[in-house]
């Protein structure tokens, strides 16, 4: 009796707390600052590849032990500097502007899907030079009249993805497999956790183990929380970010510079994203879709907890968590669940199912509170 | 229409002859889409002076003020401030120069304290910043029912209270210009006067200028100088102390 229930216990806040970890950095991207950033998936993506690197990098030496806290620190510098390079090229055009963030960043999510299955050295080469071309001839060209501006431009494009293309097959020729193979390819990578975090702690009174990875994961969740709790409310950065996320146009007046604090909010959120990828890199392989499996699962906890809230957003994976487990562990053994998939001849009570489920209930949940659990009230809806 | 220069001399208390105007407008035309609303406004304020601009709504009052801050792009025409042309920065460069602004409706930030609220005026110091943050005594001095809301949010205070607030984190900045947008629109008589008492207290101790819109006469008159628009022009101007009835009955909406 007491096994199964600190089991489930624990099963569940673990669940919740990679949803919470993986949604943290899209509480603030989206709750906070209002874009929806379909690339967040894929920014975790980043953080996981991150970690493959390192472990890689930092096998056979002596600090292999311990390459987890590199990656993880590594996966936010990473992530962050991404982040930042996207806000200040695509997504700072798009403020306000919900329909055409929403396409531009799955297009930079399909991009890097396919970008970690290509890269290679011949990859990398072949675009810098094809990006450094195309952009030095776009500011060659401002002193051309207005109107034959378009097609030149496009003629240097042309011409800069020719050369481009012809140096890194050149390259490719020459130096063969180094240049051409890819570095990581389709197939999935494994992360393999360090020797400290495989197994897990037994406790006497009941019999039940718990993985240190998971609690590895709740207590990464939990210093998360409270650095981003700290850096929200604690320092000045994130007074500003406060400010601006409420009412951007007087803080602007009062001096606080708004471009500055959306890129940093930016670079933060994404680089929580890359935190939470090293983390989950060690519950499965990981692959180009590792971003695709948890897009989804972030977007309904920071909507169901509601936009702009944080503790709405760990209420919520915890509740999503829970209820996740919860069912894939008991639906089975209900009688009117096993009744109704007779009927309708699928297992309702499947652990596959749970996600299903539960994804309708808070469907249905939303049709009677849209705000989420914990719904933005007063003034500051309409700012 | 070809609008009339309105000029304003430097008035001879705060004269001090080498120094630029605080803020220089001239021939300043500002659409929202194709509708004109600010036709060929020209307008200076002098170091130290308090000019109030009177006029009935929609006259413009607000669009002048949002294009000086910057929050409305300018046409054509020539913002100045200190005699360096700022009408390309944006509006935290132009906070940073030394422009306190108080909006209309106050736009206080409502889920953060007074405090917060406060502290975030020092913003405009940008470097000049002083390390430990903190609220100098002569806010309390000056808005004394501050210093007990400390820790309230900021959206829980009332409108005088958040109006008082408004100002004094404005002042945190210590600007060079203080642009005040209506501050006793819908505010009770008591709380007017100590706004009116406070205004004018700044500008006489710490030397300020003040660019005022208002609808009460009383405060209006507190002003060196005023201007009264229409239809997105200046039509009038002179010193506050030659205000005849006939212009307070035809700019003011009172």
């Amino acid at each position: 009796m007491w096994s199964a229930l600190v089991d489930g216990l624990f099963s569940g806040v673990s669940i919740g707390s990679v949803l919470l970890l993986s949604a943290l950095g899209l509480a603030i991207v989206f709750g906070l600052m209002g874009v929806i950033n379909m690339a967040h998936g894929e920014l975790m993506m980043l953080g996981a590849y991150t970690t493959v690197l390192v472990q890689g990098t930092l096998k056979g030496t002596p600090l292999f032990d311990s390459y987890i806290l590199f990656a993880l620190i590594a996966s936010f510098i990473v992530t962050a500097l991404f982040g930042l390079l996207l806000e200040r090229t695509v997504i700072r055009y798009l403020y306000g502007r919900p329909l055409e963030t929403l396409l531009a960043t799955w297009g930079v999510s399909l991009m890097l899907q396919q970008f970690v299955r290509s890269v290679s050295w011949e990859f990398i080469i072949g675009t810098t030079i094809a990006i450094a071309l195309f952009m030095g001839g776009t500011i060659g060209i401002k002193r051309i009249p207005a109107k034959f501006r378009d097609v030149s431009t496009a003629g240097i494009g042309l011409v800069a993805g020719t050369i481009a293309l012809q140096i890194s097959n050149a390259l490719g020729n020459m130096y063969g497999l180094f240049m051409t193979k890819p570095w990581f390819g389709a197939q999935n990578q494994d992360v393999t956790a360090p020797q400290w975090l495989r197994g897990g702690l037994k406790l006497g009174f009941v019999d039940v183990q718990f993985s240190y990875v998971r609690i590895f994961i709740i207590v990464l969740t939990v210093i998360c929380l409270a650095a981003v709790y700290f850096f929200l409310n604690r320092t000045q950065w994130g007074l500003r970010i406060r400010a601006v996320t409420q009412n951007r146009s007087m803080s602007s007046c009062l001096g606080i510079p708004t471009d500055r604090v959306d890129a940093l909010t930016f670079a933060v959120g994404s680089g929580l994203a890359g935190i939470a990828g090293c983390a989950v890199s060690l519950l499965g392989s990981v692959g180009p879709n590792t971003g695709q499996n948890y897009i989804i699962d972030t977007f309904m906890v920071v909507v169901v907890g509601g936009v702009g809230n944080l503790v709405g957003s760990i209420v919520a994976a915890l509740v999503i968590g829970m209820s996740s487990y919860l069912y894939g562990t008991f639906a089975g053994q209900i009688p009117v669940i096993q009744d109704l998939s007779k009927a309708i001849g699928i297992d309702l009570g499947a652990q596959t199912m749970a996600k299903v489920v539960v994804f309708a209930l808070i469907v249905v949940f939303l049709q009677f509170k849209p705000g989420g659990l914990f719904p933005q009230k007063g003034r500051t809806v309409d700012a | 229409m070809q609008s009339q220069t309105f000029s304003n001399p430097t008035s001879n208390s705060m004269a001090n002859g080498d120094r630029p105007a605080t803020l220089n407008l001239s021939n300043l035309n500002v659409y929202y889409g194709e509708s004109h609303i600010l036709r060929s406004v020209d307008l200076t304020i002098h170091p130290g002076q308090m000019v109030c601009l009177i006029g009935r709504n929609g006259v413009g009052k607000t669009t002048l003020l949002k294009t000086v801050m910057g929050l409305l792009p300018a046409r054509t025409g020539i913002i100045e401030f200190e005699g360096r042309a700022i009408g390309k920065l944006t509006p935290d460069k132009r906070a940073r120069l030394g422009i306190g602004y108080v909006p209309q409706g106050r736009e206080i930030i409502p889920k953060l304290t007074v405090q917060d609220n406060l502290l975030l005026g020092l913003e405009a110091l940008g470097d000049r910043a002083p390390k430990n943050q903190k609220v100098p005594d002569e806010i309390y001095d000056l808005f004394p029912v501050l210093k007990k809301m400390l820790t309230r949010m900021g959206g829980d205070l009332s409108g005088g209270q958040q109006q008082q607030l408004a100002i004094a984190r404005a002042l945190m900045g210590q600007p060079k210009l203080l642009v005040l947008d209506e501050p006793t629109e819908g505010i009770q008589p008591s709380i007017i006067l100590d706004i009116e008492n406070a205004v004018r207290r700044v500008v006489e101790t710490m030397g300020i200028s003040v660019l005022l819109v208002e609808q009460h006469l009383h405060f209006v008159r507190k002003a060196d100088w005023y201007y009264a628009m229409q239809k997105g022009g200046i039509v009038a101007a002179g010193p506050t102390s030659e205000l005849s009835q006939d212009v307070v009955q035809r700019f003011l909406a009172v």
